[in-house]
């Protein structure tokens, strides 16, 4: 369930497909990629995607913050979300990374998500989000 | 020496402020130790045996005396009063109350320190070579190329849950005081046409399956050097195994693929990553630069006195050329005979600071054989820095000598290890005790692990052991051969393993059969490359 959630439009109905599925029959617009999947075969399609979900079977498997980056950085604009074993401390890289809706298997309260996301005030690297790096604030 | 500005500071501070609080939700048992693990192993903070360890981070082992004091002031009032300086120039305290840690903390970020990224299977502190700025062969200071990657690492959002640790070494000397190839990325810097690029080295590493990283890039220039670094990760994190620890390090991967085959991924994914404009301008770097500024050094020629013997000794083991006229490189070896390698006392660490205070320009040096080092002391005032080391039981002269043992803290303190590593150091040590004998042995790297992580770098070792479990008895096998300098090579296993008095007596009857073999100036490791291991093996086993 989405419980987090960045994002203005209306929440995607369609329920999500697999990546094999999806490009067998890809009429579909919302695909569900497990770690070991490669994003980079969504890039095709992702003008007609609305959603992606990004899973987490465990916190540790990072694989999925790459994913994210890849779909960002191919121009994806629809919405990305990080399902799965997500803990409250990962959600400020996640956004970094690009995701913008999170559906954690445990539930999260809402003021530490907050509290985790206002953390910090400056990042040192670009990333997929609007944030400027401190050496272009350095350097204007 | 870097100095924060207030984004740095910023930074720090927020963190100290976050683990307060995730410390707080663990205190007010609202988080499991489970699941406060993640967090604390973000920051350093491990569960060892008996309590909770804390790494603290000193980038790239440099620091200056009011950072050295405040290290003797967290062992004093944290700890039972000492601190122990660790392979990755780092220094862990072993007695930590967890209550007590964000206050800790908070003291450290007051003089620009942290614990960020000591743990975890995040990009770890950057590792350099301890005479940066002072040796006579480097072609740049290798410090501002990792306070530049220290800083780019720092909260990666990417690269903060990889399938392992990882370590960056950054060199500029041809002469490689860091181990660069056995870290998972290292960098040798190298002019090319008259600018400045890094020379790329990725997939090395030591652990359960040594590998010496192959080269993948002969030349990165400065502006493309964090966008090529990006490229490297993401393959990684993408690629690399999960699932098996053993396997998860980027050099099973490099391996598994062939360094080709991860060449071509890692050029592919830069042609794009390069597009985003993660490069900060040259004028970042150059920023970093100004503050590794040689020091005001003086115009002097004077030459120490050497008419005191004991002073004499340490002069020729101890202290190293330095780029500047009437300049020397001053070693502290943390290796007494009989006592922890890497440990000092924080009356040692507070003698260490005063020593740099007045003598080297304020700063000191953590180097990854557990030593420190004064980079910058004029030789007029040698004898003077002696005195007071002597004074402070710290000037054991013994550099690189077969009692300047690395070992990792073993089954004494560690909850991964399999055997005590400490008092197999301190029996070598002991039997090898008198200096003429060390001496006449020259050059001999001993080192020591407790378990098969590698952490007391064994394999890196002229002469290197391995404590194992066998059966519910600490055994230890040893290695020989190995290097972690410009010759790097891996040891190799000599045969069956001994327990702690016979690997003693294995390692006496290895150095006599060097002895009686070695030709001219060979020190153990040429003889032993030269002979092979047969008249060794015959000596210890047959």
């Amino acid at each position: 369930m989405v419980e987090f959630r960045y994002r203005t439009d209306e929440v995607t109905e369609q329920p999500s497909v697999t990546l094999d599925a999806f490009l067998d029959q890809s009429n579909a617009t919302a695909v569900r990629l497990e770690p070991d999947d490669d994003a980079r075969a969504l890039i095709p399609f992702l003008d007609r995607l609305t959603l992606i979900e990004v899973a987490f079977p465990k916190y540790r498997d990072g694989r999925g913050y790459s994913s994210a980056r890849i779909l960002r950085e191919a121009g994806y604009k629809g919405e990305l979300r990080a399902q799965g074993d997500v803990l409250v401390d990962q959600i400020a890289f996640m956004r970094r990374c690009g995701f913008d809706s999170f559906a954690p298997e445990a539930s999260l309260n809402p003021d530490a998500v907050q509290k985790a996301l206002s953390t910090y005030d400056h990042v040192y690297q670009n990333a997929a989000d609007s944030a400027v790096p401190i050496w272009k604030l350095r350097h204007g | 020496m870097y100095k924060y500005d207030h984004y740095d500071q910023a930074v720090v501070d927020a963190r100290v402020a976050e683990f307060r609080d995730q410390v707080n939700r663990r205190i007010a048992g609202e988080i499991t130790e489970d699941q406060f693990k993640p967090l604390r192993l973000m920051n350093g903070l491990y569960l060892q045996l008996h309590a909770y360890m804390l790494r603290v981070a000193i980038p790239y082992g440099t620091l200056d005396s009011r950072q050295m004091r405040m290290l003797a002031h967290i062992a004093r009032k944290y700890d039972r009063d000492y601190g122990h300086f660790t392979t990755r120039q780092n220094i862990q305290y072993n007695w930590i109350k967890l209550e007590e840690c964000a206050d800790l903390l908070e003291e450290l970020a007051s003089v620009e320190m942290h614990a960020i990224q000591t743990s975890g299977n995040c990009i770890r502190n950057i590792s350099s070579d301890q005479y940066a700025g002072a040796a006579a062969d480097e072609i740049a200071d290798p410090r501002p190329w990792a306070e530049l990657l220290r800083q780019w690492s720092t909260f990666h959002p990417e690269f903060s849950y990889l399938p392992r640790k990882f370590k960056i070494a950054v060199v500029a000397s041809p002469e490689d005081r860091a181990a660069m190839r056995l870290h998972d990325i290292g960098l040798e810097l190298v002019r090319q046409d008259g600018a400045l690029g890094a020379r790329v080295f990725v997939g090395g590493g030591m652990g359960r399956t040594p590998m010496i990283a192959p080269e993948i890039n002969p030349f990165v220039k400065a502006d493309d050097l964090l966008s090529y670094i990006e490229a490297c990760l993401r393959v990684y994190n993408r690629y690399g195994r999960r699932g098996n620890i053993y396997k998860a390090r980027i050099k099973i991967l490099v391996h598994e693929i062939g360094a080709d085959e991860y060449r071509r991924q890692v050029a592919e994914e830069f042609a794009h990553v390069k597009t985003l404009g993660i490069d900060p301008p040259l004028a970042e770097l150059e920023r970093i630069s100004a503050f590794f500024a040689p020091p005001a050094f003086e115009a002097t020629q004077a030459e120490p006195d050497r008419s005191d013997p004991d002073f004499a000794v340490w002069l020729d083991q101890n202290v190293k050329p330095h780029k500047q006229v009437g300049y020397a490189i001053v070693n502290i070896s943390l290796k007494p005979i009989g006592g922890i390698p890497g440990d000092a006392t924080s009356a040692q660490i507070d003698v260490m600071a005063d020593l740099a205070e007045t003598y080297s320009f304020d700063e000191l040096r953590v180097t990854h054989a557990q030593n420190i080092v004064l980079p910058h002391v004029a030789k007029r005032d040698l004898y003077a820095v002696w005195q007071g080391l002597r004074d402070a039981e710290l000037a054991n002269a013994n550099l690189d000598l077969i009692s300047d043992i690395i070992a990792c803290p073993g089954l004494d303190y560690c909850s991964l290890a399999n055997a005590r590593s400490i008092p197999v150091a301190q029996k070598i040590a002991t039997r090898f005790a008198d200096l003429d004998r060390q001496r006449d042995l020259g050059e001999l790297k001993l080192k020591i692990s407790g378990c098969i992580n590698a952490c007391g770098h064994h394999h890196a070792g002229h002469i290197g052991i391995l404590g194992v479990d066998r059966k519910g008895v600490e055994n230890y096998q040893l290695t020989f051969g190995g290097s972690g300098a410009e010759d790097v090579s891996i040891g190799k296993i000599i045969g069956p393993g001994f327990d702690e008095d016979g690997v003693v007596d294995a390692v006496e009857k290895a150095t006599e059969v060097y002895k009686t073999l070695r030709e001219g100036n060979e020190r153990f490791l040429d003889t032993y490359r030269r002979v092979g291991l047969e008249p060794f093996k015959e000596a210890i086993y047959g």
